[in-house]
């Protein structure tokens, strides 16, 4: 573990405002591309949380009955239904991915450049197959169950079009991030990052949680709710 | 200034992992057993915030990065908070407008799912 702090004799908000005073680096000891790729995700979180929150007042405000998410999610394996099946098995590959992820970053700092290569490719190919499931939900939602953005059968209109919109926003982020990852993966074992400390390993892996942080929310609200 | 990395022990990584599996797991329990009301809501949110704490501080490192770093991310998400109890409050009384002023039906409570519905008249016999 590394010891961050400049000084152990400084109380936490005299180096902070020290910190905050100098007129170059704010953020010390924190490799450039990382404090952006943090200030990039709180301008998501800000993104995805008003996303979440126009969900809560529709939810809050239609008079009409909200479709019961763990039966139109539910899954018919062998003829029985199962409430949620494909968000749990999408869930668990998720968090999977995560750690793979964590996996990566660690591998990165001890600078073995294939293991890091193979780990990040595993992650990129559990994140396809997230999207992959995705499709299949969103086919069976539109073509099975007709919910259209503008209405569905089973109550509110309204539903269809946050549910597409918000789950197709993370979606994008998912896709967004295989390519990323990829990108990145190669680059890697072809000896791009070899003069850096292979914090791009992280900064991609800040990316990835992200993702994997904003499921944790659409899971918990669109599904268990 | 040398940029450090973050270096932590492997373990933590599996041990993490492991809990976002059995929280994960909980959660899923939440809604197969069907737990309803304050119950339901408490443990979705508790379960929720634990998996997004443990990402945000182990995952993404913030437990171990500078006071500064922390802080400049952590604080400006409180908006947030404050745009969430606001829009609440408004929702609250655009519902009762609804209901009100403008006559509209207030939907009967949805059928529980069909798998619960076998279970429910199990018990009446």
């Amino acid at each position: 573990m590394t010891d961050t702090s400049l000084s152990t004799q400084e109380s936490i908000l005299t180096s902070t405002a020290r910190d905050w005073s100098s007129d170059m680096t704010t953020f010390k000891g924190v490799p450039w591309g990382k404090a952006m790729m943090w200030i990039f995700l709180l301008s998501d979180t800000f993104i995805f949380t008003c996303f979440l929150v126009g969900y809560m007042v529709m939810r809050m405000t239609v008079t009409e009955a909200w479709p019961v998410a763990s039966e139109v999610f539910a899954l018919t394996v062998w003829g029985v239904s199962v409430p949620l099946l494909l968000i749990a098995i999408m869930t668990f590959i998720l968090i999977t991915s995560s750690g793979t992820m964590a996996m990566a970053v660690n591998m990165g700092y001890q600078r073995r450049k294939w293991a890091v290569f193979w780990l990040m490719l595993a992650t990129a190919l559990l994140g396809a197959s997230f999207v992959g499931m995705q499709c299949f939900e969103w086919y069976k939602l539109i073509a099975e169950e007709s919910i259209r953005p503008w209405g569905n059968p089973m109550g509110a209109p309204q539903f269809g079009s946050i549910f597409f919109m918000v789950t197709g926003f993370h979606g994008l982020h998912v896709s967004a991030g295989v390519v990323y990852l990829t990108i990145v993966a190669i680059r890697i074992v072809r000896g791009k990052y070899d003069h850096t400390n292979f914090e791009i390993v992280e900064i991609v892996g800040l990316y990835w949680h992200f993702v994997d942080l904003v499921w944790v929310f659409i899971f918990a609200f669109f599904y268990l709710w | 200034m040398a940029t450090e990395g973050q270096q932590h022990p492997i373990k933590i990584y599996f041990l993490i992992w492991l809990l976002l599996f059995v929280f994960s797991f909980f959660s899923y329990l939440v809604d197969y057993l069907d737990l309803q009301g304050n119950l339901r809501w408490f443990l979705i949110v508790v379960f929720m915030l634990l998996k997004a704490g443990f990402i945000v501080a182990i995952f993404m490192h913030m437990k171990w990065e500078r006071f500064a770093l922390i802080f400049g991310i952590l604080t400006p998400p409180l908006a947030l908070v404050v745009l969430m109890f606001l829009m609440a409050i408004e929702s609250d009384y655009a519902w009762s407008t609804r209901v009100v002023y403008m006559g509209e039906e207030v939907a009967k409570k949805p059928q529980p799912p069909a798998h619960h519905k076998k279970a429910e008249e199990g018990k009446d016999h």
